[in-house]
């Protein structure tokens, strides 16, 4: 195996462009969320233009002195005059401070959403006077090249931006199009099979913001890309554009997609008060769309929690537009597959689908109202107040399990009753 | 006391209110839309758009307009955790 980059040298990646990252292949374990069965890299990059240099991120704090060795092998530090934050993640910006102080002339250069971070991040002295905000279509002139700003939020800190190299076709895009994948070849025409790599950390860091990502595929597209440079992981330079179609196919439904709205109850039972309570939800909602004349625009579905893994639910759930959660309430809490499942939530974009919950209990019932509040924390609209039935449901209960799905369902559709409340009248 | 009326457009509620209420205190209890984090005026997540009725609002705090611009918040957007309800008809939801 020939390592495209020596340990101290920065390695050519275009005309005037240099990798001046770190390698980091010991690291197994990411953000406390992925694995990292190869490691990572933490790739920084100088751009020499006429009129001076720029550095575009930096790397973990641990690896500074492999980077600046690397910067001083390619720039003097009174050349520097632009230094590019593309996102702020301590592994990005860790000898952030410490070029700030050898480039002293040198100008910062983030997204506005970054400022406010910064201060959170670094001791405000050290930037005082040298910030500039940037968002899309904004430049920086680096002579005879510029360096051109996207603002690409949530991929996947709010600070995440993107900077354009137009000379050379190059995209430095942070940890967007990114993987934790240490391999010293460096570019993706040299480095081992990185696939699953690559769709991991989509599904890992990327896909709980699937809309932004599908925002800053917009933004990407069009552009005439030569290379893709980003944060961690091989640097794109053969066929970049088919990592720019996989996002788009990754970020696309998981699943066959139908016209219909999509309602979901999810319940677990042990003694099927709770499942029965359940049926009586989903012929609530059924009702609704017959009642309305929609019965085509709404599918609904009933799951045990039991029967699957949460992995499958999570996929349906992403897609979905209502989720209905059953849970018994037993040591005063909801049942530990409710939560396995709703504490897996955050791997998807939930935010603004409708959600209730309903379910039976022998003398407190707290799972109702549990997971109501955990259904509002993940941003679910939660319109329709919860049904608690206590141990064997009476038939006004299961007639309030069936009014708690038709108006779910009528919310869905658009056919909900405008209420009037007093606050007063609100628990 | 002087009242108002807050509607949540996301949930197609309308909720009589004192004056003085903040958002927050309604937004929750209805089930709307509107989320948070930290309920303390900084982090942003409840940005809400006022659809109607933004002068019925209180005008923002300094904490408030420096979150508010640092987050690019578009105009007639406010962060639900602040925003105290004064009087007349409101209208909002999630932005």
């Amino acid at each position: 195996m020939r390592a495209a980059a020596s340990r101290v040298s920065a390695v050519p990646v275009a005309s005037g462009v240099h990798w001046i990252g770190a390698f980091d292949p010991g690291l197994r374990n990411f953000d406390i969320i992925l694995r990292t069965a190869n490691g990572t890299s933490y790739n920084a990059y100088a751009v020499r233009g006429s009129a001076g240099v720029a550095v575009i991120d930096t790397v973990k704090a641990e690896f500074a002195e492999s980077f600046f060795a690397r910067l001083e092998s390619v720039a003097d530090y009174n050349e520097i005059s632009t230094i590019v934050q593309n996102h702020l993640e301590p592994d990005h910006s860790g000898a952030l401070p410490e070029l700030l102080r050898r480039a002293p002339q040198a100008m910062l250069y983030v997204s506005h959403q970054a400022r406010p971070m910064l201060k959170g991040l670094f001791d405000p002295a050290e930037f005082a006077g040298r910030i500039t905000g940037v968002g899309t279509s904004d430049t920086v002139s680096l002579g005879d090249r510029q360096l051109e700003f996207f603002n690409t939020p949530y991929l996947h800190w709010p600070d995440t931006q993107c900077t354009w190299l137009a000379a050379e076709g190059m995209l430095f895009s942070a940890d967007f199009l990114g993987c934790h994948y240490c391999d010293e070849r460096l570019f993706n025409d040299a480095v081992g099979d990185f696939r699953f790599s690559f769709d991991y950390y989509y599904s890992h860091i990327m896909r709980p913001f699937r809309g932004h990502v599908r925002n800053a595929l917009d933004l990407i597209e069009p552009l005439p890309l030569l290379t893709i440079a980003p944060g961690h992981g091989p640097i794109l330079r053969d066929d970049p554009r088919d990592y720019v179609r996989r996002y788009r196919a990754l970020s696309g439904s998981g699943l066959h997609n139908t016209t219909a709205k999509t309602l979901l109850v999810f319940y677990i039972s042990a003694y099927g008060a709770t499942r029965r309570m359940a049926e009586a939800v989903a012929a609530g909602a059924e009702s609704a769309a017959t009642e309305c004349g929609d019965a085509g625009d709404l599918r609904v579905s009933l799951y045990d929690i039991e029967g699957s893994e949460p992995q499958p639910f999570v996929d349906l759930i992403e897609e979905a537009d209502a989720l209905l959660f059953g849970s018994p309430t037993i040591n005063g809490d909801a049942v530990k597959p409710v939560w396995d499942l709703l504490s897996s939530l955050t791997m998807v974009d939930v935010k603004g689908k409708l959600g209730a919950a309903f379910g039976s209990y022998g003398w407190s019932g707290e799972a109702v109202s549990m997971i109501e509040d955990r259904l509002r924390r993940l941003k679910l609209r939660v319109p329709v107040p919860g049904v608690k039935a206590r141990l064997s449901p009476t038939a006004d209960e299961f007639a309030a399990c069936r009014e708690l799905g038709r108006q779910a369902a009528l919310h869905l559709l658009g056919r909900a009753e405008a209420r009037a409340i007093d606050m007063a009248e609100l628990v | 006391m002087p009242k108002a009326q807050v509607t949540f457009q996301d949930i197609g509620v309308t909720v009589t209110v004192p004056a003085g209420t903040r958002l927050i205190e309604v937004s929750e209890k209805v089930g709307a839309g509107i989320t948070y984090g930290c309920r303390e005026g900084e982090c942003c997540t409840c940005l809400t758009k006022i659809i109607s009725g933004h002068e019925h609002l209180a005008a923002p705090s300094v904490l408030e307009d420096q979150v508010l611009k640092d987050n690019l918040a578009p105009r007639h957007h406010r962060l639900a955790c602040q925003a105290q309800v004064l009087g007349g008809e409101i209208v909002v939801k999630p932005a």
